[in-house]
């Protein structure tokens, strides 16, 4: 029915998830990791599962990418580069 | 988090918008059985809400918001409410969760409806509870507070 929306989301889905692979800052992977849940969140509404695209986007949007941050700044990196 | 230089642009926006985050996250906790949403998801915008505060102004005063001691005692609290309300229906004569037997109301469909929303602030506590725990240890910074 929305298939151009689903397409579109999916594109996003998969660019943003090769770029938090291929980035080399964490903090940049951990800001891509929540647009690709963003993107998941959007797709999920799209196909009608209104609950589970809220979830996400609350979850993934919002309480994991501070957790990760606050692990990143709790860790450290071994190799300098 | 450690106290970053003051920037008025972030210290401004969040203390406008964490407001009406926890507004919106007690509507959806309350609303959990009319529409989408429910105690997770109500609960975990409760906590965005209260780690935003943390994040931008400082623990020292996001301590006076919500202090690093609450954590365990409300999420025991939520979970304590959730399987009070199971376990009095059982005690009631039904069994666990049938919010039928709760005596709480008269007509059958205000008790279901009442069950449900108690089940759900239970819920929404314990996550909310949790969530923000979960940060203050990952942080660890205060023993003391």
């Amino acid at each position: 029915m929305h298939w151009e929306i689903e397409i579109t989301l999916f594109i996003v889905l998969i660019l943003v998830a090769l770029i938090s692979l291929a980035v080399r800052n964490l903090l940049t992977a951990v800001v891509t990791l929540t647009v690709f849940s963003f993107a998941a969140a959007l797709l999920y509404v799209v196909m009608g599962a209104i609950d589970v695209g809220f979830t996400e986007a609350v979850v993934g949007g919002g309480i994991t990418g501070v957790l990760m941050v606050v692990l990143i700044f709790k860790t450290s990196r071994r190799s300098s580069d | 988090m450690k106290s970053n230089e003051d920037n008025p642009i972030t210290t401004l926006i969040s203390s406008i918008v964490a407001p009406f985050i926890l507004l919106f996250g007690m509507y959806i906790i309350v609303h959990g059985h009319y529409s989408p949403g429910g105690g997770f998801q109500g609960g975990t915008m409760l906590a965005a809400s209260v780690i935003l505060i943390r994040l931008v102004l400082g623990s020292e005063v996001g301590q006076l918001q919500f202090n690093s001691t609450w954590g365990t005692p409300l999420g025991s609290l939520g979970v304590l409410i959730y399987f009070g309300t199971g376990l009095a229906a059982v005690f009631f004569g039904g069994t666990f969760l049938n919010y039928h037997f709760l005596p709480i109301a008269q007509e059958a469909s205000m008790k279901r409806s009442l069950g449900i929303l108690f089940v759900e602030i239970g819920v929404g506590l314990a996550v909310m509870a949790i969530l923000i725990a979960v940060y203050d240890d990952l942080l660890g910074e205060e023993p003391d507070a």
